[in-house]
C-alpha cells in the first residue's frame, strides 16, 4: 500500500509513533493553549473569521485522519463537506429543525455517503483511489447541480435560519453562535487525538506503513480503511453542516472538485500526518484567501503555487518542520 | 419519418455522433494519462489544463500570427508538449523517487496555476474558433446530416489512437518503451536511456492532450474551464478501463462517449453522471477495471 505520510524524506510518522510521557505533557499542554486561544479569539478577530477558521480546520483535521493516519489520499472530500452542509441547511430552513438537529442530521448523511463511497474506494489502491473518490465527489457535484429542488441549484440554499440551539438559545447572535462553533471544533479535535492514539489508531497506521504484513499479523485491513474512511467522512460531514449554519448558505462550491483541493492543500501547508498541522494550515490557507479575495482568479494561481512550492521544498509542513526541530510529535 | 422507440433519428443519430467525438476525446486523454502513468509512475492531473491549452495555442495561432487551422494541429501539440517536457525536466523529475501520489498533488498545483493565468487573461466566457473552410458545411446521409468537421475528428482520433498504438506495440521505440515500464533498472543497464525516454514520453502524452484540445476548438468555445471538469471524468474513464492496455483506453474511451451520448437521448438527466455510475459498477463487478491487470 502506498501512502504519503512515511514516504516524506523525514519521517514525521515515525516520529510521531513514540508516545513518550514528554510528548502526553506537550500536548496537554497545547489543548490548554488551544482553548485559551478558542476563549480569547472572539474578543480580539472577527468572530465570523475565526468561526470559518474553525470550520475549515475541522475539516482538515478530518482530512489528515484518513490520509495522515490512514495513508489514503481522498480527493473528493468535498462530497461529504457539501452534502451535509446542503442537508443541514435544507432542514434548518425547509423542515424548520433546530440548529443541533440539522448539524446532527446533516453529520448522519455524510456517514452514510462516506459508508457508501469508502466501501467502493478501497477496492482499489494508491492512484486509482485517489481517482475513484474524485469522480465519486463529481457524481455528488452533478445531482447538486441537476435537483435545484433541493440544493437551489447555482443560488445555493440562501438565508437559512441559525435557529435556537435546543429551542432555547438563540444564535443568531455572532458571539452566541461562536461558542457552539468552538465546542463543536473542540470535541472533533479531542475525538481524533482519541482516535489516533487507540489501538484501533495504531492498527490503521501499521496498515498505512505495511498493509500485506498488518495482514498477515490477522488484521482485517479493509474493516480497518473503510472505518477510518467513514470516521473522516462523518468529520468532515460535521465540519460542513455546521459551516452552513454559521454562513446561512449552502452552494455548489461546497461540493465542487476545488473544494477537496482546498483541504489537501490545507493538510499539506500545515503538516501531513501531524495532529495540530491541518489546523495552522487551515488558518493560513482561510487567511490567505480573506486577503487575496481581490484579486480574483489569482486567489487560484497563488493556491497553485503554495502546492507545488510545498510538493517540492516543504512537504513536511510547517508544524512537520516545528516537530522536527522540538524532536517531539505534534 | 420513422421513430426508434420513439426518438427521431435526427436526435439520436446526432446525438450518437456527438457521443463519439466526445469519446474520441476520452480516448485519447486516456491514451495519454495510461502512457504517463505507465513510465512515470503518475496521474496527470496537468492533462486537462494541457489540453486546454492546446485550443488555446491553436486559438493564438490563428489570432495573433494568422496561422491555420492545419498547421495549429502540428504546431499546438508541439508548443504544449514542449512545455511539457520543461514540466517533467524541471519539476516532475525533483520529486520522482517520491510517493506517486505526490506526483498528483504536484501536476494537481500546476492545473491550478495554468487555468487561473488563462482566466485572468482570458475570462471564462469562451473564444470562438471557426471551422477550418475545407471542412465547413456536411453530408446528408438520408437518415441525419453529418458534418464534415465532426466526421473528420473522430477520423482523425482514430488515426492518431491506433498510431500511438502501432508506436507503442509494434515499433522498436515502443519495445524500449515498454520494456522501461517493465523494469527500468534493468532497461538501463542494457544502454537504454531511461530518462530520456521519460521526459520525451511525458512530452507525448501531453501532446496528445494538446492535439485533443486543436480538435476540440472549433467544436466547443476555446475556454479556461474545459479542461477542469472533462479530466474528472476522462479519471473515471480510467478507473473503468484500466491503464494496463492501450487498446482498452481507446476502446473504453469510445465505448463510453458512444453510451453518454445515448444517454442523452433516453435518459437525459443521468448523461452527466453515468460514466460515474458505470464506474462505480465496475468496481464491484470487476475493481481491476476491464482491461486491468489484477493488483
Amino acid at each position: 500500500m502506498t501512502n504519503l505520510a512515511s514516504t516524506t524524506d523525514t519521517p514525521a510518522a515515525a516520529v510521531l509513533t513514540e508516545t513518550d510521557d514528554g510528548a502526553a505533557r506537550l500536548h496537554r499542554n497545547l489543548f490548554i493553549a488551544i482553548a485559551a486561544v478558542l476563549v480569547v479569539a472572539p474578543f480580539v478577530a472577527y468572530p465570523v473569521f475565526v468561526m470559518k477558521v474553525l470550520c475549515f480546520a475541522l475539516f482538515a483535521l478530518a482530512f489528515n485522519l484518513l490520509l495522515g493516519y490512514g495513508g489514503l489520499l481522498s480527493f473528493g472530500h468535498a462530497a461529504y463537506f457539501g452534502m451535509a452542509s446542503y442537508v443541514s441547511a435544507y432542514t434548518a430552513k425547509n423542515w424548520g429543525l433546530t440548529p443541533e438537529l440539522a448539524i446532527l442530521l446533516g453529520t448522519a448523511v455524510a456517514a452514510v455517503l462516506g459508508t457508501v463511497f469508502g466501501a467502493l474506494a478501497i477496492r482499489r489502491q494508491g492512484i486509482y483511489f485517489a481517482m475513484i473518490t474524485l469522480a465519486l465527489a463529481q457524481m455528488v457535484f452533478f445531482f447538486s447541480l441537476q435537483t435545484p429542488r433541493f440544493t437551489g441549484g447555482e443560488d445555493g440554499i440562501q438565508a437559512v435560519p441559525r435557529g435556537k440551539l435546543f429551542g432555547l438559545v438563540s444564535l443568531a447572535d455572532d458571539r452566541v453562535l461562536y461558542w457552539l462553533v468552538a465546542a463543536i471544533f473542540m470535541g472533533g479535535l479531542l475525538l481524533i487525538y482519541r482516535i489516533i492514539h487507540s489501538p484501533f489508531g495504531q492498527v490503521c497506521k501499521a496498515i498505512r506503513d505495511n498493509e500485506p504484513r498488518a495482514i498477515s499479523l490477522g488484521y482485517r485491513a479493509n474493516q480497518y480503511k473503510l472505518m477510518v474512511f467513514v470516521l473522516s467522512a462523518t468529520l468532515a460531514g460535521l465540519a460542513g453542516a455546521t459551516k452552513a449554519i454559521v454562513f446561512q448558505l449552502a452552494s455548489l462550491t461546497d461540493v465542487y472538485w476545488t473544494m477537496s483541493g482546498e483541504v489537501v492543500l490545507m493538510t499539506l501547508v500545515g503538516g501531513l500526518g501531524t495532529v495540530f498541522g491541518p489546523i495552522v494550515g487551515a488558518i493560513v490557507i482561510v487567511a490567505m484567501q480573506n486577503y487575496l479575495a481581490t484579486l480574483g482568479a489569482w486567489v487560484t494561481v497563488v493556491q497553485g503555487v503554495v502546492f507545488v512550492v510545498c510538493v517540492l521544498l516543504f512537504r513536511e509542513g510547517i508544524v512537520g518542520v516545528i516537530a522536527k526541530a522540538i524532536k517531539k510529535p505534534l | 419519418m420513422f421513430e426508434l422507440l420513439g426518438i427521431p433519428p435526427q436526435a439520436l443519430f446526432g446525438q450518437v455522433l456527438l457521443g463519439l467525438i466526445n469519446g474520441s476525446f476520452y480516448a485519447i486523454l486516456s491514451l495519454g494519462l495510461a502512457v504517463i502513468f505507465g513510465l512515470l509512475n503518475i496521474i496527470n492531473f496537468t492533462h486537462g489544463a494541457q489540453y486546454m491549452m492546446g485550443a488555446f495555442v491553436a486559438w493564438m495561432c490563428l489570432n495573433y500570427l494568422g496561422i491555420n487551422y492545419w498547421v495549429a494541429l502540428v504546431l499546438a501539440p508541439i508548443i504544449v508538449g514542449a512545455t511539457g517536457i520543461a514540466i517533467e525536466r524541471l519539476l516532475l523529475k525533483r520529486i520522482a523517487h517520491l510517493d506517486h501520489l505526490y506526483g498528483l498533488l504536484l501536476t494537481f498545483g500546476l492545473a491550478l496555476i495554468i487555468q487561473g493565468l488563462f482566466r485572468n487573461q482570458y475570462g471564462s466566457s469562451g473564444l470562438p474558433y471557426a471551422i477550418p473552410p475545407q471542412l465547413a458545411g456536411g453530408q446528408n446521409l438520408g437518415f441525419m446530416f453529418l458534418p464534415n468537421y465532426r466526421a473528420w475528428v473522430i477520423v482523425a482520433s482514430l488515426v492518431v489512437c491506433l498510431g500511438t498504438w502501432f508506436l507503442i506495440e509494434k515499433t522498436k521505440l515502443g519495445a524500449y518503451l515498454r520494456a522501461a515500464t517493465e523494469n527500468p533498472t534493468l532497461t538501463q543497464a542494457f544502454g537504454i536511456n531511461v530518462p530520456l525516454l521519460v521526459t520525451l514520453t511525458y512530452g507525448f502524452g501531453v501532446a496528445l492532450a494538446a492535439f485533443a484540445g486543436v480538435l476540440a476548438a472549433p467544436i466547443y468555445s476555446v475556454n479556461p474551464n474545459m479542461g477542469g471538469d472533462l479530466i474528472i471524468v476522462v479519471f473515471a474513464v480510467v478507473v473503468i478501463g484500466g491503464m494496463g492496455s492501450i487498446m482498452g483506453a481507446i476502446v473504453t474511451g469510445f465505448s463510453l462517449g458512444l453510451i453518454e451520448g445515448l444517454t442523452k437521448v433516453f435518459y437525459p438527466e443521468a448523461a452527466a453522471t453515468v460514466i460515474f455510475i458505470i464506474m462505480v459498477l465496475v468496481l464491484l463487478v470487476k475493481p481491476a477495471g476491464l482491461f486491468g491487470r489484477p493488483a
